[in-house]
């Protein structure tokens, strides 16, 4: 009998346990709110703080809840005076900015120069770890904040002056005419006091000045955005406000958006595109964004450096056939590159359809001849080398090598080379231990040909996989950055970027789109430059 | 019994220190996270070392355990990338999973033991063979298939129900996931019910109850089922931990944010506190449910003794 007796004690036992729970799930339904729109979202990989985020879970609430001095244009990419009154300079390199006055966070807090200067001071000194610290690297005494060896012997950037409360001036290490450009990038946003005295109360709750204002945030499952009543800026929102909603799969938002559970989802997953346009009964759209995937070289190893290997560099990008990698994999999601930029810049910020010409284009014939020319394939095998665990990066590695073994007539030429995670191919990368071709893609700050190019290409710049180095195209990048005349200074950056491609220092691919899907339940859902939902925009029909 | 429990415990500790620092090492020897929270860049020199010394990289990895577990016994399972403290998230993910656990294991234990002790007592029939055929398929079809055909066509097509959890889990949402969940485990418990069944109906036992007349319900229940279920129960108790710690797939497809998912997502961030700490908790959850089930066997057959 005693065995009976414990039995009823764990029947007992599990029956509390499932009654318990019960209770707890049955409080609350799902926060289905007349006049918001349900937004999918995923958890920021790095807390809510403007320069420490450089993905764009967290970009997407910080381009709501903040307005920068300059802001892009969500159809031409244009930076346009935001925050800024104007932002003017005599001789590229001091800067005298103006903001505009009776500025307020969200909070009710005044937003005065100080504001921002207190921010670029936190993102700059390498002990606070934000990881877009380097966006600060242009500005006088950044070198001792965040110095290479030992610890920061300044706390403040020398460079940075308030001079009232609505005028502050900065001086730059050295010429650099298009960096207002940059100034509409998230991590130059103003912050309030209570981010400095109360960080911890911060985070909970972000506070900033832009369209909308955080009204509750359950960390990793839900943020409520409202509109600030604050708010002094263009793109007063015209809804009641955004629920950003945590999915943990793509394909999860998906099946809630095709049941009405979700209101925008910028993220329709790959295998789905084809259908989305019937699902959706038309609400859907794609446009191409500010990311391309391309192959870059290691010009470490003297066998892809020496003299004549361009050609083969060059026959190798010619032996791709883009148009039907993008068309029978992509499904037209992606478009073949035809220069070193996007086509989200427009003309005016350095977007040119004619750079790439002949090395974009698939030529078999010219291909074979130009990679023999150039002394063949070293070791007569090409490995490209990507991240196998995020982003299906395998199909178009396969296929290019499938397309560059059928131009050389020799199907174990070109292999895909996948490493195994994404922290792994970037410690391979940063060491210097890639052996041969390896993914390149480039997601852009800003819309601007500069930020395609410097980091990019010029000489230990922080995104040089390659480490390619061209003295010429430093001198043109050095003179670019002393035009104070925006539109000298792009001519100048595409001369450098011709440079580029004509030592095809990369394999360029192709531009990845930006998707977006709605529900019948809202209607105007544009997508930015950076392929984020124009909220503000968006109208919710009663 | 009492000894013997504590003697179970005490058993545990080294089993719990050996497998958290084998965890610790796998995770740690996953390479160097700091490269990948700086996406396509190389990362600034001063801003990793900072970085770096924060979450004590630079210490010899038997120091970095120590401090680790040093932190867990005061309840301080360190911190995720993003700033949330990993006691947070499994404040959050822990309720989910183990409501799913729950719902996917009394849909096991129901659908399950019926289907195995009916098929069990009509051995050879159709009955039986129709059981068979069923196991056999939903055995043969991984979780994701039948997650994502049930997702669309109960949750899209159908609008039975809601095809992707909320962000407030309730029981009611979690009713297909669990089907889904319980799905292959159900077909292990019908068949091993359904072999346990036969083998005991044929038994001394049994017949000396049928031929002191007692009522064949009472057989059935107390007599057969009780002795039958030993086999079962061994499953089962394993089979807690690997729900919970195998709901990755079932989760991602179905919006849960339970451990699946941040297993999932820590992984793929190599977000190494969140990955050790959950499979520390996770580790704690196999070993309880293992000594549970041994406390069972004694229930279920009085002839087994613990002193």
């Amino acid at each position: 009998m005693r065995g009976a007796k414990s039995a009823t004690w764990i029947a007992g036992a599990i029956a509390i346990a499932l009654s318990a729970t019960a209770c707890g799930g049955s409080s609350g339904g799902s926060g289905a709110q007349a006049g918001f729109v349900r937004a999918n979202w995923g958890d920021p990989q790095n807390p809510l703080e403007p320069a420490n985020t450089n993905e764009v879970l967290g970009g997407k609430v910080l381009d709501q809840i903040f307005m920068n001095l300059k802001e892009y244009d969500p159809k031409t990419g244009e930076a346009k005076n935001a925050a800024a009154e104007s932002i003017e300079t005599t001789d590229a390199q001091n800067f005298t900015i103006k903001i505009k006055k009776g500025l307020k966070f969200s909070n009710g807090e005044a937003l005065t120069a100080k504001s921002f200067v207190d921010a670029w001071n936190y993102a700059a000194l390498a002990t606070n770890k934000q990881k877009n610290s380097y966006f600060f690297s242009d500005i006088e005494g950044y070198d001792k904040t965040s110095p290479e060896d030992g610890k920061p012997t300044a706390q403040t950037l020398s460079g940075l002056k308030v001079v009232d409360d609505t005028t502050f001036t900065v001086k730059l290490s050295k010429k650099f005419g298009t960096w207002p450009v940059r100034l509409g990038y998230k991590a130059f946003a103003p912050l309030p006091k209570l981010f400095f005295d109360k960080h911890e109360e911060y985070l909970k709750k972000p506070v900033g000045n832009g369209p909308y204002a955080v009204e509750s945030y359950e960390r990793g499952k839900l943020m409520k955005l409202v509109p600030n009543e604050h708010y002094a800026g263009q793109h007063k929102p015209k809804n009641k406000g955004v629920l950003l909603q945590v999915f943990t799969d793509s394909n999860a938002a998906y099946a809630a958006l095709q049941a009405g559970n979700l209101d925008v989802d910028d993220d329709i997953p790959a295998e789905q595109i084809k259908n989305a346009k019937n699902d959706l009964k038309g609400n859907y759209f794609t446009q191409p964004a500010g990311i391309y995937q391309a192959v870059t070289f290691p010009f470490y190893k003297p066998e892809w450096n020496k003299p004549g290997m361009e050609k083969v560099r060059k026959g190798i990008s010619m032996a791709i056939d883009r148009k039907s990698i993008t068309e029978k994999i992509y499904n037209g999601t992606r478009t073949p590159m035809v220069d070193l930029t996007a086509p989200v810049l427009g003309e005016a910020n350095g977007y040119d359809k004619n750079m790439c010409g002949d090395v974009c284009t698939y030529n078999p014939t010219e291909a074979k001849k130009l990679i023999q020319e150039g002394g063949g394939i070293p070791g007569g095998k090409l490995t490209i080398s990507y991240n196998a665990d995020k982003d299906s990066h395998k199909q178009w590695a396969d296929a290019a090598c499938n397309s560059i073994n059928q131009v050389l007539g020799d199907d174990k030429a070109c292999v895909g080379n996948p490493v195994g995670t994404f922290g792994d191919f970037r410690n391979q990368i940063t060491k210097g231990e890639m052996n041969g071709p390896f993914r390149a893609g480039w997601q852009m700050d800003y819309p601007h040909i500069e930020n395609f190019l410097t980091p990019l290409y010029a000489t230990g710049a922080s995104s040089n996989d390659g480490k390619w180095s061209n003295k010429e195209f430093d001198k043109l990048m050095d003179d670019a950055a002393a035009e104070t005349d925006i539109k000298k200074a792009t001519e100048i950056y595409k001369q450098a970027e011709k440079l580029v491609i004509q030592d095809a220092v990369n394999i360029p691919l192709f531009y990845q789109n930006g998707t977006v899907g709605w529900s019948e339940k809202v209607s105007d859902v544009a997508l930015n430059p950076f392929s984020v939902p124009v909220f503000s925009d968006i109208q919710v029909k009663s | 019994m009492g000894r013997y429990v504590i003697r179970r415990l005490l058993q545990m500790v080294p089993v719990f220190i050996g497998t958290t620092f084998l965890i610790f090492v796998m995770v740690y020897a996953i390479g160097d996270p700091i490269a990948a929270m700086f996406g396509d860049r190389t990362p600034d020199p001063a801003t990793a070392a900072a970085i770096r010394e924060s979450l004590h990289l630079n210490d010899p990895l038997w120091s970095q355990y120590l401090q680790y577990m040093a932190g867990i016994f005061q309840g301080d399972f360190g911190t995720s990338f993003n700033g949330t403290p990993v006691v947070e998230l499994m404040g959050n993910a822990f309720p989910n999973t183990i409501q799913l656990t729950l719902v996917a294991f009394a849909i096991e234990l129901v659908v399950g033991l019926t289907l195995g002790v009916i098929a069990g007592l009509r051995r050879g029939r159709l009955v039986d063979t129709g059981v068979l055929i069923f196991t056999l398929l939903v055995i043969s079809i991984p979780t994701f298939v039948t997650g994502y055909v049930l997702q669309y066509f109960i949750g899209v097509k159908l609008g039975w129900a809601a095809p992707a959890v909320s962000i407030d889990v309730t029981l009611d949402q979690l009713l297909l996931p669990g089907i889904v969940l319980a799905g292959v485990s159900l077909a292990y418990v019908s068949r091993l019910t359904r072999t346990s069944i036969a083998e005991n109906l044929r038994s001394d036992y049994i017949r000396t109850a049928t031929a002191k007349g007692l009522p064949r319900r009472r057989v059935v229940t107390v007599h057969l089922m009780r002795n039958s279920l030993i086999p079962v129960v061994t499953f089962l108790g394993t089979d807690i931990g690997g729900l919970m710690a195998g709901a990755v797939v079932t989760e991602r497809i179905f919006n849960i944010q339970g451990v699946g998912y941040q297993l999932y997502q820590g992984i793929l961030r190599q977000n190494s506190p969140t990955v050790v700490g959950f499979v520390t908790i996770l580790v704690v959850v196999f070993l309880a449910a293992n000594l549970l089930v041994d406390l069972l066997y004694a229930v279920l057959d009085p002839r087994i003794r613990y002193a």
